[in-house]
């Protein structure tokens, strides 16, 4: 079985798109995590037909993630996807993902959006931020990555047992990478147009990453 | 000095506030002894401002106060550290129970 987890906070404006568009490319287990939304959310994944997973409160899209990954595992999920709530992602590029995934080479896909040309990146980004991060996440992972702050992603059911993401915000995504190598699990990148309908995360939430690693460094 | 006489009573309240504390057993025993230590070094050390002189010759620092200000530093840091530590320990705590509820509501769907 496979499962498209969808982490989202305050996603009323797009969710709807998200789940109809991984629906109507032939994906019915769409799970949205929704991590205590102040909007209408969850109304808006429930009425587009996904099954919805309510936060009380709001814990980073780390936690929402593991959420998700929790009842994948706990239905049987055989792969699962990561796929963000905001309509970055192009669901075409999930069934590749897949076949790289069923071909056996690997046991975790990372999405790359610097692997073709589609994806329109503000130029702070691709000089700045990027290169920053992918620095960082090299000394932090000891993997090197084109691009490490993706969120698409695809699991086996190996890959899914062995990554728990137990980094609430965002440095979950450096955490992943880690795990995939503490646990020598196989990955492959992989091209996924990223459209930017907003920046992301600041130079704040940049920060705010560095200090979660730090901390869960000291603190296990 | 006017600053002594403040700093007293200030120590003075604390102390009565302990031991009130203690005898409504919001308070341990322990507590109670380490407070009470705490507010008597501090109403010693302002009404004779020498002794920390002596004990700062001891410890190899010329004047009482920076033995102060680096002890209080110390202590600080670790304070600092376990008030960290005990932080990101809850957060994990509340994500845990925040994902066993949301877990549970989805199978009485």
């Amino acid at each position: 079985m496979l499962f498209i987890i969808v982490p989202a906070y305050n996603e009323e404006k797009n969710i709807g798109r998200v789940v109809s568009g991984l629906f109507e490319h032939g994906y019915n287990n769409v799970v949205v995590v929704d991590d205590g939304s102040d909007d209408g959310t969850s109304e808006t994944a429930k009425g587009a037909g996904a099954e919805v997973i309510i936060h009380p409160v709001n814990r980073g899209q780390g936690a929402a993630l593991q959420t998700g990954q929790d009842y994948a595992i706990r239905e049987g999920a055989e792969i699962v996807v990561h796929f963000d709530g905001d309509g970055q992602f192009n669901p075409e590029d999930i069934a590749p993902a897949i076949e790289l995934i069923n071909s056996g080479d690997c046991d975790v896909v990372l999405g790359s959006k610097l692997l073709d040309g589609r994806s329109k990146i503000p130029w702070t980004k691709r000089r700045i931020i990027i290169p920053l991060a992918r620095f960082l996440n090299h000394i932090f992972t000891g993997v090197k990555l084109s691009d490490v702050h993706n969120g698409f992603r695809v699991l086996n059911r190996l890959a899914l047992e062995k990554i728990e993401i137990t980094n609430s915000g965002m440095a979950h995504n450096t955490e992943i990478v880690r795990k995939i190598r503490e646990h020598g699990l196989k990955f492959k990148e992989h091209p996924v147009e990223v459209t930017y309908y907003k920046y992301g995360q600041g130079a704040r939430g940049g920060l705010q990453i560095v200090f979660d690693l730090l901390i869960s460094k000291i603190i296990k | 000095m006017l600053i002594q006489y403040l700093l007293v009573l200030i120590f003075l309240y604390g102390l009565v506030r302990s031991i009130t504390r203690f005898r409504h057993k919001e308070f341990s025993k322990t507590n109670l002894v380490v407070w009470i230590i705490l507010w008597l070094v501090g109403i010693v050390v302002v009404l004779i401002p020498d002794v920390t002189f002596s004990i700062a010759r001891v410890f190899g620092v010329g004047r009482g106060a920076d033995l102060v200000v680096y002890l209080s530093l110390a202590v600080l840091f670790l304070v600092v550290f376990r008030l960290v530590s005990k932080t990101e320990k809850m957060e994990r705590d509340i994500t845990k129970l925040t994902r066993k509820i949301a877990l549970e509501k989805v199978t009485k769907k």
